[in-house]
């Protein structure tokens, strides 16, 4: 089976499947559905490559990027979601934002 | 003595001196039978702003807006002529509502050569003519040109859409909007279309919410997370540069260092890895010269400026990009909260992922923000405290809500007498 993301990316297959996603709505649901531990673990093993993935992801047009490369997109994306948990709250939920809810309906793709 | 230079009188406030110093109320907050007044005196009176040209792109786009504190819901679509109509959103014929989708209650949009009504199966162009009546003949003395939709005065600024519903506006828009905002004119908001939409149903006031996003007296306590925890400093200060009022609309504008030029330990690693994050994208392509009202106070190293427009619009533009916040009220105590970031359309990846993360990163702060709002409208239901005091870093919530109150009043007295 061939993988999700460009082979040079193909020690993150294990988090493609969670983390290749589409929409915010969905890597948000997915982050407050995670535990931290989950969190934790994607990030250290996506975080030390981020850079090297955009600049890998920046040479492809932007309106017609090849499916693992939009894959690899969908993922920094979601590696910058879970930034939000682990790098500046320290827990899956934004602290103190109560019983707050704010839903993105509309978005450039990816 | 503060980081910023204060007017002559001494403070902001005082500045403007009819504001005053004492104590305020939040009892328009809670009350309603003010929310009742609001509704007429305010909703069904200001210029409205129900979107962006970009909302409706082609000729026959259209969009719905429901403004529940009018009691109204509004189609807004381009003409053939271009031209960018408003409508009341009913049927000539037996009053059901013209364009919905799945819910009559909800939003829609979308592209069409007309309007049809589902019931009896009306037709009407969009420019607004009743063009078809299912078995014409049936009815008496029926003129179909006396049965095109119901106009609602629309008129556009620097491609913000506005309505007014009252039956003879008091004011052009421009004479609505006055100097201060019209300083704007000529501000390249057609380059920024690539959008960042929210929505939120939120449980307080809708000028409660509207507070938290023209002071950042609260940033130090209620976001401690925008500096890393390492570098947090429990002294300091958050000032802002300058306030300004110019009839029933506010701004503040302030400066600050580029993201780049801080040791790297200001920021978060993620903000390092994308060149983007708490103030949005380190970086953003030249859109050309800007209109020297975006920075009124001409300060070096502008940052922001934040356009307080009355009733309940919000339009905060950074270096290169901005966002539009709106605060409808649904009932006395909720509302519904709309948001929009807008950049300049992404060329590359790693522009995207600059927008993708200041979107993140806004989302974060403001679900903090709407946090505060059930518990404050709710302790402010209490009545165990009736005023409040207000600092000169807050001189626009004092100014907000002297301005709703004023709109109210005028509104009492202008219908006085006048049976409704």
């Amino acid at each position: 089976m061939s993988g999700m993301l460009p082979p040079g990316f193909a020690e993150l297959e294990r988090f493609a499947p969670t983390w290749c996603l589409a929409t915010e709505e969905e890597r948000f649901s997915q982050r407050m559905g995670s535990s931290m531990q989950d969190l934790i673990d994607f990030y250290d093993a996506f975080f030390p490559r981020l850079e090297e993935a955009i600049d890998y992801c920046d040479k492809f047009p932007i309106d017609d990027l090849p499916a693992d490369v939009e894959h690899l997109v969908q993922l920094i994306h979601s590696l910058a979601m879970v930034a939000m948990a682990v790098e500046i709250f320290g827990q899956v939920k934004t602290v103190d934002a109560a019983d707050a809810v704010l839903t993105r309906v509309n978005e450039p793709r990816p | 003595m503060g980081k910023w230079p204060k007017p002559a009188e001494g403070t902001w406030t005082q500045h403007y001196p009819d504001l005053g110093t004492g104590l305020i109320s939040f009892d328009d907050s809670v009350s309603p039978e003010f929310y009742e007044l609001e509704r007429d005196a305010i909703f069904r009176r200001a210029w409205l702003n129900v979107g962006r040209v970009e909302d409706v792109p082609r000729v026959g786009s259209y969009f719905t807006k429901e403004i529940v504190a009018a009691k109204a819901s509004v189609i807004v679509v381009r003409d053939k002529d271009d031209t960018i109509r408003a409508f009341h959103n009913i049927c000539r014929h037996r009053g059901n509502k013209l364009v919905w989708n799945d819910d009559p209650t909800a939003e829609t949009s979308g592209t069409t050569r007309q309007f049809a009504c589902k019931y009896h199966g009306w037709r009407y162009g969009i420019d607004g003519a009743c063009t078809f009546v299912q078995q014409e003949s049936e009815f008496f003395d029926l003129d179909k040109a006396q049965l095109g939709l119901v106009p609602v005065h629309c008129d556009v600024w620097s491609g913000f859409i506005f309505i007014n519903l009252d039956r003879e506006p008091r004011q052009t828009l421009r004479e609505f909007l006055g100097p201060m905002i019209t300083g704007l004119d000529g501000y390249p908001f057609d380059k920024l279309t690539e959008r960042y939409d929210f929505v939120a149903d939120n449980n307080s006031n809708w000028k409660l919410f509207a507070d938290a996003f023209q002071e950042y007296y609260h940033v130090l306590s209620l976001h401690p997370q925008q500096v890393p925890i390492a570098v947090r400093n429990p002294q300091s200060t958050f000032e802002c540069a300058h306030f300004q009022l110019d009839g029933p609309h506010r701004l503040v504008s302030t400066a600050g260092p580029r993201r780049w030029t801080l040791p790297p330990e200001y920021m978060y690693p993620i903000e390092r890895a994308t060149r983007s994050g708490l103030v949005g994208p380190w970086h953003t392509p030249d859109i050309g010269e800007l209109p020297s009202g975006l920075n009124p106070a001409g300060l070096d190293e502008w940052g922001i400026t934040n356009f307080q427009i009355f009733p309940n619009i919000e339009i905060l533009i950074y270096g290169g990009w901005y966002l539009i916040y709106r605060y409808w009220p649904t009932s006395p105590n909720t509302h519904r909260f709309e948001a929009t970031l807008a950049f300049h359309p992404a060329r590359t990846v790693r522009e995207r992922i600059e927008h993708e993360v200041a979107a993140l990163v806004f989302k974060e702060f403001a679900l903090q923000d709407a946090g505060m709002l059930g518990g404050t409208q709710r302790a402010l239901e209490t009545g165990a405290v009736d005023r409040f005091p207000v600092s000169d870093q807050e001189i626009l919530v004092r100014h907000f809500h002297r301005v709703v109150a004023d709109w109210v009043e005028d509104y009492q007295k202008a219908t006085a007498g006048v049976p409704a």
